[in-house]
């Protein structure tokens, strides 16, 4: 069988790589954000283990409204002052094909949890000037009131703002290093 | 540590005002307290108006919320709800967007009404409002209803309001004391 993470270390590319999450709004929309600031690196061994590793700085967060974009800093959602990274770390990496399936631990205001993400491995390739890239999409979904972000509002017609679950995709573009 | 008391009331003999100088006498030693009294002087918010220089009524009142630790709020229900004077001060305190001298500054809330739930609803609401401004707000309630009993009548605080207030107290002070993680 051959190795899941192509042997080498591997860091994410800070302008090409994204990390956005969406929950459920007023029901039927859905609301999207981003952690602009993050890094990643993948760690393929030679014994065919691997390592994941991923922060993201809250205080990075952007959103289409600077008014939720503060709020989701403040202690009602990520509390930027006291936790100020949210981190990924995974040990359990297994591919079937370009399929990853990554189990790892996600620490978002002061809780870790066992979060699976499912997703894509493309590469490696040479885009050019012989650097070797790895691209990387992963996704998952939590449930936000386990990490302690419990924040909601009643809507006039009945019903909660803001769903609980929230999804998550992250886009790695990985350099060789 | 200096904790900001603010009452939600202007009424001169305000049960509120009053509970909040009898919090302040379960303080530990060492924390300052300090009653603000600048509420009425603040004007109605217009967008109009929130430019550099502020009114000066808005100066004092940033200036005082940013002095503070600690803000411990005590509100009056008018009609369910926070009173009109005490939401408009806190509007001013988060303007302009992103700049709410509010923002992680611990806060508690307290409240008390003539009636029997002591400005339970008023209180929920403040809270809701204070998270919203980005402040750090202590879990906790304080509901003392049939006030005039106590600041009319002369019927001294019960014990247990007494606990209640040291300890949500304590809990503000805590959250003051916790530093961040990280810088």
């Amino acid at each position: 069988m051959s190795n899941a993470i192509p042997v080498g270390t591997w860091a994410s590319d800070k302008v090409h790589s994204t990390f956005d999450f969406s929950a459920r709004h007023l029901v039927v929309a859905t609301y999207r954000g981003s952690l602009g600031d993050i890094d990643a690196t993948l760690v393929g061994n030679t014994d065919g283990t691997a390592r994941l590793t991923a922060a993201a700085r809250v205080a990075s967060v952007q959103t289409a409204d600077e008014n939720l974009t503060g709020h989701l800093l403040s202690p009602d959602f990520f509390d930027a002052e006291r936790y100020p990274e949210v981190t990924y770390t995974a040990t359990d990496i297994t591919r079937d094909g370009d399929h990853l399936v990554v189990r790892g631990q996600l620490t978002l205001k002061g809780v870790t949890k066992d979060v699976t993400l499912h997703g894509e491995i493309v590469g490696p390739a040479v885009a050019f000037e012989e650097q070797q890239k790895l691209g990387l999409t992963l996704e998952g979904s939590i449930d936000r009131t386990e990490f302690g972000i419990t924040w909601n509002a009643n809507l006039p017609t009945g019903g909660l703002v803001l769903g609980n679950e929230v999804k998550l995709v992250a886009n790695l573009e990985l350099n060789q290093a | 540590m200096r904790i900001l008391g603010f009452s939600g009331s202007l009424r001169k003999d305000s049960h509120n005002t009053r509970l909040l100088l009898e919090a302040a006498k379960e303080l530990p030693e060492g924390v300052e307290f300090r009653l603000f009294d600048g509420l009425r002087e603040v004007p109605p918010y217009d967008e109009d108006d929130d430019r550099d220089p502020a009114p000066p009524a808005v100066t004092r009142l940033k200036d005082e919320l940013t002095a503070a630790d600690a803000v411990f709020f005590s509100t009056p229900e008018y009609n369910f709800s926070v009173p009109g004077q005490l939401k408009n001060a806190i509007d001013w305190a988060s303007r302009p967007s992103g700049q709410s001298v509010l923002k992680f500054t611990p806060v508690a809330v307290v409240g008390a009404s003539t009636g029997a739930y002591g400005a339970v609803w008023a209180q929920a609401e403040l809270r809701k409002v204070l998270g919203s401004c980005g402040a750090r707000v202590v879990e906790g309630e304080v509901a003392l209803g049939h006030a005039q009993q106590h600041f009319t009548d002369g019927q001294p605080l019960s014990e247990d309001t007494r606990t209640q207030l040291r300890e949500l107290l304590t809990a503000l002070i805590a959250e003051v004391q916790q530093k961040p993680l990280a810088a």
